[in-house]
């Protein structure tokens, strides 16, 4: 039984088939990739996972327990975080104060009355969260507002801040993309270090190949809302009915 | 010291002084001189300025940090005014558990209004709140005020009567809102010259409290709450995902506001122990907005500054009247005399809204941060000068600057 188990998903938006009898399974500890070409539906299976939609069909099962019909916020006290496609971060806030908020997050759940308390008090948060700022590089930045910052930059603060409440599975929807080779490139270190060392299990959206073959150990191929393949990353690459629907799509 | 830092603790320190000094900060003018007339030094202003002080440091805890623009909070004033009076009636005219009771029921509206409101946001939230507001105006002003039941005393406005219970009042008490048997309105006069200096102890009760409103205020914004109420205006959906349910912050902002509109309301009662339905009216909600955004939504000390700023020019160009322009610009010849009369006419008197509407119209357009910004902006600009002298060669060789 893997960490997260999807079964027979489907949703549909008015009459297109987003995804239908979406078959999943993740295991813990490790790298799963999902792939696919544009309006696959990668996008939304994440948000059938997170709690942002509910599918029409299915089951999602997060640790033997279904995630189905709870908020956002349960389910990420579950111990799910997600980067989006787009990056959501706090804009009006400065970069520390958005690593500041996922760790009160995790260590005071999902609502704490501290009105009384002091920001400065909260020493070993503050150290906690410059740690995860070294780890992307942005220790720097602490200070600067985040809305500021260049897209690379925003993707890499949603990373940190997903990474700060070490989550037990991590989605990641195209984490590099608007990355500059070199962001690319530690990301992938980044994220390599923190499977094999902090034990997080990860889903990753990904059309940068170089990305998804570097980390995945499984890769999901979807297309037009329904799994196509699934295997390791070296039978993906010969097989001919992904050549097809893939990357032969992608030459149009 | 205080759980503040410098800055704030000397923010702190200044507003403190600025309030207790007020009787003299606000009391230039010489008593027989023509100019004082913009004298703000009386205490029935100075109340005012810090009761509506209160009343927008409270909003400014809903709307400047959350964003959630609410048209409803006059309700709470309202209903802050109430409940002290009807503790007068009842137990006494001690202002003490008075306020206590109106911070309470506010407490207790502010959450049933606020967990149905905070269903929606952005403008369906404010409209919800209008209509809470108006409903509660409705009740007050017919609905909760006939013969069988009357706790409001509609139009009249509720005031305390001769054959009101006041279980708890004693002979030697005063018979007006006193704390601990020292009246609200006692005034003691200083005159030193040409001035004539007022110090009132209902002002002094509300500066107190002002006091310590703000201080409170300044607490909430640099804790982890405040930050996670500006984490909701800046980005609730990355909130939620973050593991924090959105609901109960802004819901506990919109009690606390709640609070602290009770409170004026109450003290608005302290001062004059009267509690009439206009209170709860859509305008009053609508002034609260106003001094807000005017001194600068999201600032510290923007709304105590917006609330000054409102309620002196209220006081003083609606005191204006033609007599007084009259002799203004009676240098000029007669003719254009009338002419600039009335032509000032109908931004002045009952007209007062309209200068205070064109004021608000350019604060918005050229200092969207409010008098805050503009004060900033001035600061810089003297701090720019400072630093030129400073450097007065350098800046002569890179004028460009
Ligand atoms: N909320 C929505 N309402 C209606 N249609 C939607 C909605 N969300 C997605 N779709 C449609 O569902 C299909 C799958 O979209 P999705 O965003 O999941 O694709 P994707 O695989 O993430 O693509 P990309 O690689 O471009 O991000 C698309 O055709 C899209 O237009
Ligand atoms: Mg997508």
């Amino acid at each position: 039984m893997g960490i997260l188990e999807v079964k027979g998903v489907g949703k549909r938006f008015g009459g297109l088939a987003a995804l239908s009898e979406v078959n999943l399974s993740v295991e813990e500890n490790t790298v799963h990739a999902i792939i696919g070409p544009n309006g696959a539906g990668k996008s939304t299976l994440l948000n059938c996972l997170v709690g942002k939609l509910i599918p029409d069909t299915g089951s999602v099962m997060f640790d033997g327990q279904s995630v189905l019909g709870r908020k956002p916020h349960e389910i990420n006290q579950m111990g799910i975080s997600r980067v989006f496609q787009t990056p959501e971060i706090f804009g009006d806030l400065t970069v520390l104060e958005n690593i500041m908020i996922p760790c009160f997050a995790k260590r005071d759940g999902s609502f704490r009355m501290h009105a009384f308390e002091q920001f400065a008090h909260e020493k070993e948060l503050i150290e906690k969260s410059m740690a995860i700022l070294e780890d992307v590089n942005m220790a720097d930045k602490a200070d600067m507002h985040s809305a500021s910052m260049s897209r690379g930059d925003k993707r890499r603060l949603e990373m940190a801040m997903c990474l700060v409440q070490e989550p037990r599975l991590l989605l990641l929807d195209e984490p590099t993309a608007g990355m500059a080779r070199a962001d690319t490139n530690n990301t992938i270190d980044l994220l390599k270090e923190i499977n094999e060392k902090r034990d997080i299990t990860m889903a990753i959206i990904e059309h940068d190949m170089h990305v998804v073959f570097s980390l995945a150990e499984r890769i999901t191929v979807l297309a037009q809302g329904t799994p196509l393949v699934e295997d390791t990353p070296d039978n993906i690459k010969g097989n001919p009915k992904v050549q097809e629907a893939y990357l032969g799509e992608s030459q149009h | 010291m205080l759980g503040l830092n410098k800055n704030d603790r000397t923010l702190l320190v200044i507003v403190a002084v600025l309030a207790l000094l007020a009787p003299f900060i606000l009391n230039p003018f010489p008593t027989d001189s023509s100019l004082a007339q913009f004298n703000a030094g009386y205490p029935d202003l100075m109340q005012k300025f810090v009761i509506f002080g209160i009343f927008a440091i409270g909003f400014n805890i809903l709307f400047g940090l959350t964003g959630y623009l609410s048209f409803g909070h006059a309700a709470f004033l309202g209903i802050g005014s109430y409940s002290a009076v009807w503790i007068y009636k009842l137990f006494t005219y001690n202002v003490i558990p008075a306020m206590m009771l109106s911070v309470v029921m506010a407490a207790i509206f502010a959450l049933l209004i606020g967990y149905i409101s905070l269903r929606r946001s952005g403008i369906y939230f404010s409209i919800l709140t209008l209509a809470f507001a108006q409903m509660s105006f409705a009740l007050a002003y017919s609905v909760l005020s006939n013969p069988k039941f009357n706790l409001t005393n509609g139009e009249t406005g509720l005031q305390v009567y001769a054959n009101d219970i006041q279980m708890f009042h004693r002979d030697g008490l005063p018979d007006f809102p006193h704390i601990f048997g020292l009246s609200m309105g006692s005034t003691s006069k200083l005159p030193l010259g040409a001035w004539e200096f007022q110090f009132n102890v209902g002002y002094y009760f509300c500066a107190i409290l002002m006091i310590l409103a703000f201080y409170f205020s300044i607490r909430l914004f640099r804790s982890p709450f405040g930050m996670m109420l500006r984490a909701v205006k800046s980005n609730q959906q990355r909130m939620n995902y973050t593991g924090l349910n959105s609901r109960p912050y802004t819901l506990a902002a919109f009690v606390i506001s709640g609070m602290f509109a009770g409170l004026a309301g109450g003290l608005l009662a302290a001062t004059d122990p009267l509690a009439g339905a206009e209170r709860m009216q859509w305008t009053a909600s609508g002034e609260v907005v106003l001094m807000t955004i005017l001194g600068g939504a999201g600032t510290l000390i923007g709304p105590v500054l917006g609330a000054g700023f409102i309620k002196y020019f209220e006081n003083i160009f609606s005191k204006i009247n033609d007599q007084v322009l009259h002799q203004w610009v009676s240098f000029m010849p007669d003719g254009l005399e009338d002419f600039v009369v009335a032509l000032i006419h109908p931004f002045i008197g009952k007209g007062w809204h309209l200068t205070l509407g064109i004021l608000f119209m350019l604060v918005v357009i050229f200092l969207p941060g409010g008098l805050v910004e503009g004060g900033q902006r001035i600061g810089r600009l003297f701090g720019r000068k400072k630093r030129a002298e400073d450097t007065a060669d350098a800046a002569a060789k890179t004028p460009a600057e």
